[in-house]
């Protein structure tokens, strides 16, 4: 199936190139859409099962697949609304679909694939192909987000490859040629620590330019900021959870070699300085979309925290980057009905929200109080998780680091929300706005409603499927 | 043979770091192509003649024609002036590329393995790095680029180390070689001649809080 999949999508991306009809491009987009659905209800019911050898859907790739899924239908449907308001041409449309379902692709390929050598082809595809889609307005400014995008991740994908080299030094010693997941973590004991270290090292921090921890996190920013809203909201979201298996894959097999401490301190580091890096930013940023996306590089960190502390931990660090996927992306989705109200980003152009929109203001106040982990927030049960297990594994330092800077954060957070939603805004005409229809904000609403429900009220398979993919990990 | 090959390829870096025109940075990209091909050539005796081939072909026609033409190209469509214009002078370039060398040196006394030869991870990771300081200190983005040309050498001397027991990885190195000239220079360092007057990263300081 996974070989269909491939196909399917790559030919109905191909398709969308070239085709420049309205109509037949909604469908392909709709065919493309049952695909993935498809594909994902498939991969859920023939879980471990190896296709074309280098791919497998295990449990956490079948949860992050479906997160994908859930948000690739908003996304698809804010994109519709996005391209239908601007007069583009329909070539810049085309490759806009195009690149859009080769990102979607190449994401969920890189979930499921069980070896690191194809997950980091895909990974350089995510590359390609957020480029189009971050360079879709043509201007100087999209062009220089772009420039950093694609130098920044091209650098870090060939610090991702010198890793594998890396990697592949040490299995040579322990008798081996396969670099499939499973391997390694069976011969993770008898790897040689120096290569393993600098494999980590170097694997670490070329995956920070997806994940968005320091130190590769700066060109994220600018794509998210630069690229059309839907677009941001795949690559704050999803496009991170890829970075996060990436690292966390190989963070199992460090975990089951004698390097687990000296990696939990690596890791440790960075989540720290993200954290303080995004309360920095958060304070003085005045683009409401850089705000968001500096908020995402909070989360990471906090994940990452999870993962350091154990126990408790890494259950909350999987539960919390799903939840998260779902919060970012709604508030990105409605930050494009921001911006077609106010034809502005900035905080000091923006005011009064609630009067020009009610809906939307509703859901970017939601969004706020979810994004900053307030109950009723799934996020509140996974930050408290993680902060509880930092407790327990001795972090007692750590946690009052982050607890300090969490407060700051949401304090500037909740400034810049409430400066939009009540203060009025200076100079602001009031005659041409645009009305949007509430029926725009339903994907929104649906998608915070999944993360009070998975968050408060988990399924049990979803728990179990959480259980099963930190299976491997030492408790 | 493939020491001497190596060793020559180090100096290269050497003179990278006090290289003055722009021209002189294509023409040690265009060289160390050639090496690459040499060290290819000697080194790699047991993989099957396709991949072998298509390796060569690589590094001979890829690295050491088709870039350096390309670049020349560029710089001449964009009229980039000739000068690479480094933020340090080139005195202390040289001694920070030779300190690079020392320390890699130093770092590769650590290796307990016999089978991985240490003069491939020595001359790897100081390209590797030589080429991230001449991107930190270089102006141009053109010079980013051919900083970022420099680190995918470095990355394929490292691939070659595991070459004969592992050519997948090569091929993957070669995707990756393709993938990032192409797109870097092929797109971008067009587009960005095409929107922007002067091609300086000073004209990419807009993004920012």
């Amino acid at each position: 199936m996974t070989g269909y999949y491939l196909a399917g999508a790559f030919t109905i991306s191909a398709l969308l190139f070239f085709n420049r009809n309205r109509l037949f491009n909604d469908l392909l987009v709709i065919g493309f859409l049952v695909l993935q659905i498809g594909f994902t209800v498939y991969e859920y019911l023939h879980l471990n099962k190896i296709e074309l050898g280098y791919f497998s859907a295990d449990a956490l790739g079948i949860l992050l697949l479906t997160t994908l899924t859930v948000i690739s239908v908003p996304a698809m449907y804010h994109s519709h609304k996005y391209l239908s308001t601007k007069n583009d041409s329909a070539r810049n449309i085309a490759i806009y679909y195009s690149a859009m379902v080769v990102l979607l692709t190449a994401i969920s390929a890189s979930y499921i694939s069980n070896h690191i050598a194809v997950t980091w082809i895909f990974v350089e595809l995510t590359t390609l192909s957020a480029s189009a889609l971050i360079y879709h307005r043509r201007n100087n400014r999209s062009l220089e987000g772009t420039w950093k995008y694609v130098f920044v991740c091209a650098i870090s994908i060939t610090l991702v490859f010198i890793g594998i080299l890396f990697l592949s030094f040490t299995l040579q010693q322990a008798g081996t040629d396969d670099l499939s997941f499973a391997v390694l973590i069976k011969k993770a004991p008898v790897l040689n620590l120096f290569w393993l270290r600098l494999a980590f090292i170097f694997i670490f921090t070329g995956f920070t330019a997806k994940l968005g921890l320091v130190p590769m996190y700066t060109a994220g920013i600018d794509a998210k900021d630069k690229a059309p809203s839907p677009a941001g909201a795949l690559l704050s979201s999803v496009l991170m959870n890829m970075g996060f298996v990436g690292i966390f894959r190989l963070y199992v097999v460090v975990a089951n070699s004698p390097l687990h401490s000296w990696a939990d301190h690596v890791i440790l580091i960075s989540a720290l300085l993200s954290i303080f890096v995004a309360t920095v930013y958060m304070t003085k940023v005045k683009n409401i979309k850089r705000m968001f996306a500096y908020s995402s590089i909070e989360h990471m960190g906090i994940v990452m925290l999870g993962i350091v502390a154990g126990g408790v931990g890494f259950y909350a660090a999987i539960l919390h980057i799903i939840l998260h996927a779902f919060v970012k992306s709604s508030l990105f989705f409605q930050m494009g009905q921001i911006y077609r109200i106010y034809k502005s980003k900035s905080i000091y152009d923006v005011g009064n929200y609630f009067k020009y929109n009610t809906t939307g203001a509703v859901v970017m106040l939601l969004g706020f109080f979810f994004a900053t982990a307030m109950p009723p927030s799934g996020l509140f049960i996974s930050e408290f998780l993680i902060f509880r297990s930092l407790f327990e594994s001795n972090y007692l330092w750590v946690l009052i680091i982050v607890m300090l800077l969490l407060t700051m954060i949401i304090w500037a957070f909740g400034k810049n929300i409430f400066k939009l939603l009540f203060s009025p805004a200076v100079g602001f005409n009031e005659d041409q706005i645009e009305k949007i229809n509430p029926a725009e904000s339903v994907s929104q609403f649906i998608l915070l409603g999944l993360v009070v429900y998975l968050g408060l009220n988990p399924p049990q398979e979803f728990v179990s499927l959480i259980q099963e993919a930190i299976k491997n990990l030492p408790h | 043979m493939t020491n001497v090959l190596l060793i020559i390829f180090t100096i290269s870096l050497l003179y990278l770091g006090i290289a003055h025109r722009l021209f002189t940075y294509i023409k040690i990209l265009s060289f160390q192509g050639v090496i690459l091909f040499g060290i290819a050539f000697i080194e790699l005796n047991h993989i099957n003649a396709i991949n072998l081939a298509f390796i060569l072909l690589e590094s001979i026609i890829f690295k050491a024609i088709a870039i350096p033409l390309f670049l020349n190209h560029v710089m001449k469509r964009n009229r980039i002036t000739r000068d690479a214009e480094p933020f340090l002078p080139n005195f202390i370039s040289l001694i920070i590329i030779t300190s690079i060398i020392i320390a890699t040196f130093i770092l590769s006394n650590a290796i307990a393995d016999s089978r991985i030869s240490k003069i491939y991870f020595v001359v790897a990771i100081s390209t590797l790095f030589t080429g991230l300081y001449i991107i930190v200190t270089r102006n141009k983005i053109i010079t980013h680029v051919m900083g970022y040309l420099i680190i995918e050498n470095g990355v394929f001397i490292l691939s070659l180390a595991v070459g004969n027991e592992m050519p997948m990885l090569l091929n993957l190195g070669i995707l990756l070689d393709i993938f990032a000239s192409v797109f870097l220079l092929g797109i971008f360092v067009n587009k960005i001649g095409d929107v922007l007057k002067d091609v300086d990263v000073d004209q990419l300081k807009n993004l920012k809080d």
